[in-house]
């Protein structure tokens, strides 16, 4: 299953490459409408991007109102990404959504955090609601093992593996921070090694549901991440540089993982965790004497 | 519907410091006078936004300035190699103007020529900031040029439409002097297409995506 990562595409401004997605997920939405940062909000790195958009939305009656019914029309699945500054905001947010799955945001590195630990908001929202809960994990918490069997504990149905982590560019030439708000996000390729670590731990504390993301722009990277434990892969900023890259990455994702021998490539979850396999010893050809040896 | 595929390169030539990149066209629309498209910058993470500059049969020309490492990429290209464009993007100027006057500032000249070409060549004041910058002039003929310290607003006849592209502040005196005045901005832009809301603009006191509603805007809806 392929989805989009939260706050990377605009169902409504671009519904054919939200269709070309198994389910459409929202960008995070808060209980009141936010304005979002200061610009400027985005800076390109050698290896990723830094973003900082703070969150902006319509907040949750414009969104309940007006959004969520045009997004029905898509004819996709939805995914509700949820933001708050406390519990109770996440709770009343999730207890008003029906027929959705519900995405926490529980790691925006833009914005203020709630003051609750993530498994705690997790419990509050499972008590209002009986759809589909992914608890949204950063992958700078201290123990992903930790954090992750702890949501499982609150009542998480899924994981989404991981948010962007925080990270700072600076002007070429004044040597101060390109983003207004100094730290921003980061996200693409330099995430990629850091989400499959994330997803490898909590595929392993958990056996969870476990939507992968970050830094993927291939099939191979998909497969890499349903190797390391996702059950389902989300892309994010490769969208912004082709927004073909959907079909892209699902035909190429089938083509990986048929050439090492998965009719599907979910047959290949957590194929990282198993054993080693076997040297094949038919495939060591040489029969000179190694150097060492012949002295 | 969005539209991306892959160009060669005709031509990658300079003119003054801009570089003039001459693609095919192939199955790319041009699109109106002020879109853009998302050119591929061979080895960054993300494509830039570049107006078009002239649209000649089979071809579409983006006329840039290298000064990050993306318009250097891009600076880099030759003869030949390919690229991934995606667009036409965002909305252009509006054409139905009686009396057109273009106006343009450094690189912010790029949209004006097949702005011109549209308009059937109307009057045009550019400014630039050296005389090696203003040899770009030549892509705009009959225009009247303003070389640092002149200043295109001092050349600005009244009763005219004004279409303007150039740096923040000279379109915010544009703006000041012809309240009607068509404004092409930019921003820095990850997708173009409106999923990143990166390229957020203050417009009447809250953050708009510049992709969507612009990049031309009215000067009157320009805070």
């Amino acid at each position: 299953m392929l989805l989009n990562a939260s706050g990377c595409l605009d169902a409504l401004a671009a519904p054919e490459v939200a269709r070309a997605f198994d389910a459409f997920v929202t960008k995070t939405v808060t209980p009141l409408p936010r304005e979002g940062n200061e610009p400027t909000r985005i800076a390109e790195t050698d290896h990723g991007l830094l973003n900082s958009i703070g969150l902006q939305n319509p907040g949750r009656e414009r969104f309940l109102a007006v959004v969520l019914p045009q997004l029905r029309g898509l004819g996709v699945p939805i995914w509700v990404s949820v933001g708050g500054f406390s519990a109770d905001e996440y709770a009343e947010t999730c207890s008003r959504l029906s027929d959705v799955t519900i995405e926490l945001n529980l790691s925006c590195p833009n914005v203020d955090e709630a003051p609750e630990a993530a498994a705690e908001i997790v419990a509050a929202c499972r008590a209002e609601t009986p759809f589909p809960l992914y608890a949204k994990l950063s992958p700078s918490l201290p123990n992903m093992a930790d954090a992750a069997r702890a949501a499982q504990a609150a009542g998480a149905d899924g994981l989404s593996l991981v948010n962007t982590i925080r990270g700072l560019a600076l002007d070429e030439q004044t040597l101060r921070p390109r983003l207004a708000r100094g730290a921003g996000g980061y996200s693409g390729p330099a995430l990629k090694p850091i989400a499959l670590a994330a997803v490898y731990a909590c595929y392993r504390a958990t056996g969870l549901p476990i939507v992968g993301m970050g830094g993927v722009s291939t099939g191979r990277d998909a497969l890499e991440l349903i190797a390391a434990g996702a059950s389902a892969v989300a892309v994010g900023t490769a969208l912004f540089g082709d927004p073909g890259v959907p079909n892209r990455v699902r035909a190429d994702l089938y083509k990986a993982a048929a050439a090492l021998g998965f009719e599907d490539p979910l047959a290949a979850r957590g194929i990282a965790h198993a054993p080693d396999p076997p040297l094949v010893l038919s495939k060591v050809t040489t029969n000179k004497t190694p150097a060492y040896m012949a002295k | 519907m969005l539209s991306r595929g892959r160009h060669s390169v005709l031509a990658n030539e300079p003119v003054g410091p801009y570089r003039l990149l001459r693609v095919e066209r192939g199955r790319a629309e041009p699109g109106i006078p002020g879109q853009f498209f998302m050119l591929e910058a061979p080895g960054r993470v993300l494509p830039r936004p570049m107006s078009l500059c002239l649209a000649p049969p089979g071809e579409l020309d983006f006329l840039f300035e290298p000064v990050g490492r993306g318009t250097r990429a891009l600076a880099a290209l030759e003869a030949g190699d390919e690229l991934a464009i995606l667009g036409p993007l965002g909305n252009g100027f509006r054409l139905d103007v009686d009396r057109p006057l273009l106006v343009g500032g450094g690189i912010g000249m790029a949209p004006l020529p097949y702005l011109s070409e549209k308009l059937g060549g109307p009057p045009a004041v550019l400014g630039f900031r050296t005389a090696h910058h203003a040899e770009a002039a030549a892509l705009l003929p009959g225009s009247e040029v303003a070389v640092e310290p002149g200043l295109v607003t001092e050349l600005l006849p009244a009763g005219h439409d004004v279409l303007a592209c150039g740096p923040e502040r000279m379109l915010q005196a544009v703006g000041a002097l012809f309240p009607g005045a068509q404004l092409a901005w930019e921003a820095p832009m990850a997708c173009g297409y409106g999923a990143c809301y990166g390229c957020a603009v203050d417009l009447d006191g809250t953050y708009k995506r510049l992709c969507v509603e612009g990049p031309v805007l009215e000067a009157a809806a320009c805070s």
